[in-house]
C-alpha cells in the first residue's frame, strides 16, 4: 500500500488511487464511526481521502507506512470536526526546526518494513493496554475521561500508555530508553 | 545543543492519538520542533494508529462513495506559498499562534518581576501562556492543580538541581511544589501550559497582604 500511495503521489493515477480508497474507505470510514454518527462518519472519510489524494505528492515512504500517514490525516480532520481544535504540529522547513545530526535513513526504511511486527506486538499486548490505547486512539478520551470510565488512578493510565509505547518501539526496532 | 529534558511517552501517545486537548499539544509541539529525539520516539505511536486503523473492522461505504471522491480529486495540493523568516527564536506552529517571533510580542507585566503573554488556542481546558522571567529570578511560585507543561524557548531556568535550558521540557502535576528560578545571564522566556489557572501565589499574597492587615 506504501508504495501503491507513493506511485499515486508522483503519477496522479486515478485507477490507481480506487485501489487505495476501496482498501482505506471503509476503515477511515469505521475508525469516524467510533466518535461521530455514521453520516458524519460518511462524510468526514470521504473528506479524508480526497485529502490522501490532494497531499499524496508529499507522501514520503521512507517516514512511514502508508496507513499511519492516512491515520494521521483522518486523525485531524476529526479534532477539527469533533473537537473543532487544531492538532499542532512542527514543521520541518521552519527556521527554527531543529534537525536530526544524522539523518537516520535506515532506521526510517526499517520502520516501515517493521509494521507487520508492529501488529504482531500490538496483538501481544496485555489487555489493560490495549484498553487504554483504544480509548486514547478511537473514542477521543483524554488520559483523565480514560482514567475515570476505568476507575483507575491517573498515574495507572500513564503507566500503562508507557508500557505500551515501549513495547510497540522495540518491536518497531527502535531504542527502548 | 540537543533538549537533555524529554516529553514522557504517555504525552506523545494521547498526542498521535489526537486525545491531547490543544493546549497540551502545543506544548508537545514546541518541543517536537526542537527534539528529533521525540520526534523519532513519536513515529511508534503514530505507527500504531496506522496499525491500529489497518487491522479496524471495515465499515461499508455509501453506494457512491468512489463516485462522489472522484468527482472532488482536483489538482494536488498547490505549491506551499507559506511565508517563513530566514530565521527564529520560537518555532512553528508556535509562532502562529502569537503571530510572529520574540520581538513582535507585547508583554503584559506581571507583579513585579516578569511579563506574559497569553495565547488563545480552540481549548477551553487549558491555558497556554509565554512567560518572560527576569535572569537570576525566581518565576512567581505557582500553585496549580493538575498538569503543567512548560518548555524553555531562551534563557533557562534551574528548578532544584535540574537546568532547563532551550527545547527542555518540564512536565510536573499536582505533587511537584518546584520554585524554578530563571538562571543568571539572561532573561528566560518559556512556554507554560495548565489545566487550571495559575495562581502566582506570592504576588498575588503581596497584592492582598496590605487589605488583610497582615
Ligand atoms: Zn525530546
Amino acid at each position: 500500500m506504501s508504495e501503491l500511495l507513493e506511485t499515486v503521489g508522483r503519477t496522479r493515477d486515478v485507477e490507481l488511487f480506487e485501489q487505495l480508497f476501496r482498501h482505506f474507505a471503509p476503515r477511515v470510514k469505521a475508525y469516524m464511526a467510533r466518535t461521530g454518527s455514521a453520516a458524519a462518519a460518511e462524510e468526514l472519510m470521504q473528506e479524508t481521502m480526497v485529502a490522501v489524494w490532494k497531499k499524496s505528492a508529499l507522501y514520503d515512504r521512507s517516514k512511514g507506512a502508508a496507513s499511519t500517514w492516512i491515520f494521521t490525516i483522518a486523525r485531524n480532520l476529526r479534532i477539527d470536526a469533533f473537537r473543532r481544535e487544531k492538532h499542532p504540529e512542527f514543521d520541518e522547513n521552519d527556521p527554527a526546526f531543529v534537525p536530526e545530526a544524522a539523518p537516520a535513513a535506515d532506521a526510517a526504511m526499517e520502520n516501515v518494513q517493521s509494521v507487520e511486527a508492529l501488529k504482531a506486538a500490538l496483538d501481544t499486548l496485555p489487555a489493560d493496554q490495549v484498553e487504554v490505547l483504544r480509548l486514547a486512539y478511537f473514542e477521543d478520551r483524554s488520559q483523565s475521561d480514560i482514567a475515570a470510565a476505568l476507575s483507575v488512578p491517573l498515574g495507572t493510565v500513564k503507566s500503562r500508555m508507557r508500557l505500551a509505547v515501549a513495547k510497540l518501539r522495540s518491536a518497531l526496532g527502535g531504542d527502548t530508553a | 545543543m540537543m533538549p537533555r529534558h524529554h516529553v514522557d511517552d504517555d504525552l506523545l501517545l494521547s498526542y498521535a492519538a489526537g486525545s491531547l486537548a490543544e493546549g497540551w499539544s502545543l506544548a508537545v509541539s514546541t518541543h517536537l520542533a526542537l527534539c528529533p529525539e521525540c520526534r523519532a520516539r513519536l513515529a511508534a505511536a503514530e505507527a500504531a494508529g496506522g496499525a491500529l486503523l489497518e487491522a479496524m473492522a471495515p465499515m461499508p461505504v455509501a453506494a457512491d462513495a468512489w463516485a462522489s471522491v472522484r468527482d472532488r480529486l482536483g489538482s494536488s495540493v498547490p505549491a506551499e506559498d507559506r511565508r517563513r523568516p530566514a530565521q527564529a527564536v520560537i518555532p512553528s506552529p508556535l509562532r502562529d499562534y502569537i503571530g510572529g517571533d520574540v520581538e513582535t510580542i507585547r508583554w503584559k507585566a506581571i507583579g513585579t518581576a516578569g511579563a506574559q503573554l497569553r495565547i488563545k488556542t480552540s481549548d477551553g481546558t487549558t491555558q497556554v501562556r509565554l512567560l518572560k522571567i527576569p535572569a537570576g529570578q525566581p518565576v512567581p511560585e505557582h500553585g496549580h492543580r493538575g498538569r503543567e507543561l512548560t518548555v524553555v524557548l531562551s534563557g533557562a531556568f534551574s528548578d532544584g538541581a535540574a537546568v532547563f535550558a532551550r527545547g527542555d521540557i518540564e512536565d510536573a502535576d499536582e505533587e511537584v511544589q518546584h520554585t524554578p528560578t530563571a538562571t543568571p545571564g539572561a532573561d528566560c522566556i518559556c512556554l507554560a501550559v495548565t489545566d487550571a489557572p495559575l495562581r502566582f501565589r506570592s504576588w498575588l499574597v503581596r497584592a492582598v497582604q496590605p487589605l488583610l492587615g497582615i
